[in-house]
């Protein structure tokens, strides 16, 4: 249950972003063409002329209660920008975390399966290619061969999943792709190491002996062995997707919570990027606790 | 088990490398000749050639035949790559290939500093943090907590908080990386204080401060080596991706990411923009990841 403490830090440091950097925060949010009112009332909104405990107390009270602010920007509650822009940041982040397992995990098995062959060091060398890959100059690439060279799927923008299931995913391929390919290469490193260390185990072996086909000892005798790892690597994972997925956003012009963090880190919408940075930490907190949950299941021998 | 089998299975192939020297916690690579060296760790050898390449390119930018990256030449924008400018030139009519190279210059130098800072300033704080049990538990949530945040979350935020300058962007990617180094210190710190050596040096009467630089610090070195080319690595990434997202490196010095952010418009039109810089940054990030690799084998790291 270390996961209370560790969003009350999270709060804490996404509060006292605004107080470490140098110089006044309402003087910075205001920008380079604000009057001294403007200043004031920024100060006032955020409650800067408080005392700083006070502050801090005042904004752990308003999270407990799940108010998030209201953007300076948009005047909108920033629960409520958040909550229009999850739709396609999870179908991207979901889509590219599908692609990753399907294809990460097959790959590191066949690599440890044939051990240092071609096929082993092809895998290996397209995984360190994989996670060395600017994410958006990727993006940048796919589209100009499929998009704009061939034409076979749209260059950016977003269908919502109101509008068909179809249009959601087709303009979610390219995205997701591009999203997928580091952490992909990061699930087949894990799965290969996993694989490796299970694979030298004695019960394999025996497996072999008796005569079982391949596929069945690899699946059923050394993958579901060699699974704790991987699951721990999906969980981790997380936070670089969310990171690859603001780049990514930002090159597909998808609506997602990445947009929402670059217009507002333009816009120096302070509240904007405090909110986005405690859900996506909570998330990615939440995430972590359900590997630790699943680890029980795949492994009966750990016990909380 | 088969004496075929076990060569098979519990060795690397690279452990062998190392056997004579194994208990030493020096430096092991001293006794390599560069012979078996090629032989054994070709992506190590290819990376760090690469690296290499690419910091005489960066270094001695004003050498191979580049203008004035800044220089705007409004009759020729948007030309394609030709004989005259290898890499076309941009709306500017700035040349590609000179912006490039000195781009390079920004993602070297991000690169060093990040991994430089974090692992001196993370080793520090995870030495003492390993050592004095109080302060392990608080710190310990705090990094916790810290690395819950996604690094480039972080990193922007901080970005949107102060002036955009590379010394800027240099300390909105150091303090996500901090934590981890603190986190692997303390790992082999904790395991280290237990051992034998340490038991001996307290008994002998050495100080806390001695014991942590004569005896924890030494068998620290290898894993942090490595460490630092991963942090390196990722830094380059993460600077071009501030800068293409407009948080990073100033529009009037370039570096790859922001030549890339300004060809983004004119991807249908003019795509060498963004291809060039591309391959400088892909191609450098996996020479570093491959020198890490490689680090890794060799110095028997995990």
């Amino acid at each position: 249950m270390a996961t209370i403490p560790v969003m009350g830090v999270v709060a804490i440091a996404v509060f006292a972003l605004l107080h470490i950097t140098p110089g006044d925060p309402a003087v910075i949010i205001a920008g380079d063409y604000a009057t001294v009112d403007d200043i004031a009332r920024i100060r006032a909104k955020l409650g800067l002329d408080q005392p700083f405990v006070t502050q801090v107390g005042i904004w752990l009270g308003r999270i407990v209660r799940g108010d998030l602010g209201t953007s300076i920007f948009s005047g909108l509650p920033v629960a409520t920008l958040i909550r229009q822009r999850t739709e396609a940041t999870i179908g991207l982040t979901l889509f590219a975390m599908l692609i990753s397992v399907g294809v990460g995990v097959p790959l590191g098995v066949l690599a440890a399966w044939k051990k240092a062959s071609f096929i082993d060091r092809l895998v290996m060398l397209l995984a360190v290619s994989g996670f060395s890959m600017p994410v958006f100059w990727l993006g940048f690439l796919l589209v100009y061969v499929f998009a704009i060279s061939m034409h076979w799927l749209p260059v950016q923008g977003y269908r919502p999943l109101a509008e068909g299931l179809w249009p959601f995913l087709r303009h979610l391929i390219l995205p997701a792709v591009t999203l997928s390919v580091v952490y992909l290469a990061l699930i087949a490193r894990m799965t290969r190491a996993s694989m490796l260390g299970v694979l030298s185990e004695d019960y394999i072996r025996t497996a072999f002996a008796k005569g079982l086909a391949p596929r069945r000892v690899l699946i059923h005798h050394a993958l579901k062995n060699a699974s704790l790892p991987v699951v721990t690597i999906i969980g981790i994972g997380f936070a670089l997707l969310i990171g690859g997925a603001v780049v990514t956003e930002s090159v597909f012009a998808l609506p997602g919570l990445g947009r929402l963090t670059v217009d507002a880190i333009v816009r120096r919408d302070y509240p904007v990027i405090q909110g986005v940075i405690l859900v996506v930490s909570g998330v990615y907190v939440l995430i972590n606790l359900v590997v630790d949950v699943l680890y029980v299941v795949l492994d009966p021998r750990i016990r909380y | 088990m088969s004496p075929v089998m076990a060569a098979g299975t519990q060795h690397e192939p690279d452990s062998r490398a190392l056997s004579p020297l194994a208990p030493s916690s020096g430096a092991p690579w001293l006794a390599l000749r560069p012979g078996p060296l090629l032989a054994r760790h070709p992506t190590l050898i290819a990376g760090g050639i690469t690296l290499v390449l690419i910091l005489i390119a960066g270094v001695l930018a004003p050498l191979w035949w580049t203008g004035d990256p800044l220089e705007m030449k409004p009759a020729v924008r948007l030309r394609p790559p030709s004989a005259e400018r290898w890499f076309g030139s941009d709306n500017f009519g700035r040349d590609i290939y000179t912006r490039t190279l000195y781009g390079s210059r920004i993602s070297l130098t991000v690169g060093a500093a990040v991994s430089t800072l974090s692992l001196v300033l993370g080793t520090t704080l995870g030495l003492v943090v390993g050592f004095y049990r109080r302060l392990d538990m608080i710190a310990m949530r705090v990094m916790d907590g810290l690395m819950a945040i996604p690094a480039i979350l972080l990193a922007l935020a901080l970005m949107a908080l102060m002036k955009a300058s590379v010394q800027n962007v240099i300390i909105a990617l150091l303090i996500p990386e901090i934590p981890r180094v603190v986190r692997l210190t303390r790992a082999s710190v904790l395991s280290l204080r237990e051992h034998l050596m340490v038991e001996g040096a307290r008994a002998l009467g050495a100080r806390t401060p001695r014991i942590l630089l004569r005896y924890v610090l030494p068998g620290l070195v290898a894993p942090l080596i490595v460490q630092g080319t991963y942090i390196a690595a990722s830094a380059i990434l993460f600077e071009a991706y501030l800068s293409f997202l407009g948080a990073g490196t100033p529009p009037h010095i370039p570096s790859w990411g922001n030549i890339m952010a300004e060809g983004r418009a004119y991807v249908q039109l003019a795509f060498w923009i963004i291809l060039f810089p591309g391959i400088f940054l892909a191609a450098t990030v996996l020479a570093i990841n491959l020198v890490g690799d490689g680090l890794r084998d060799l110095l028997n790291v995990r």
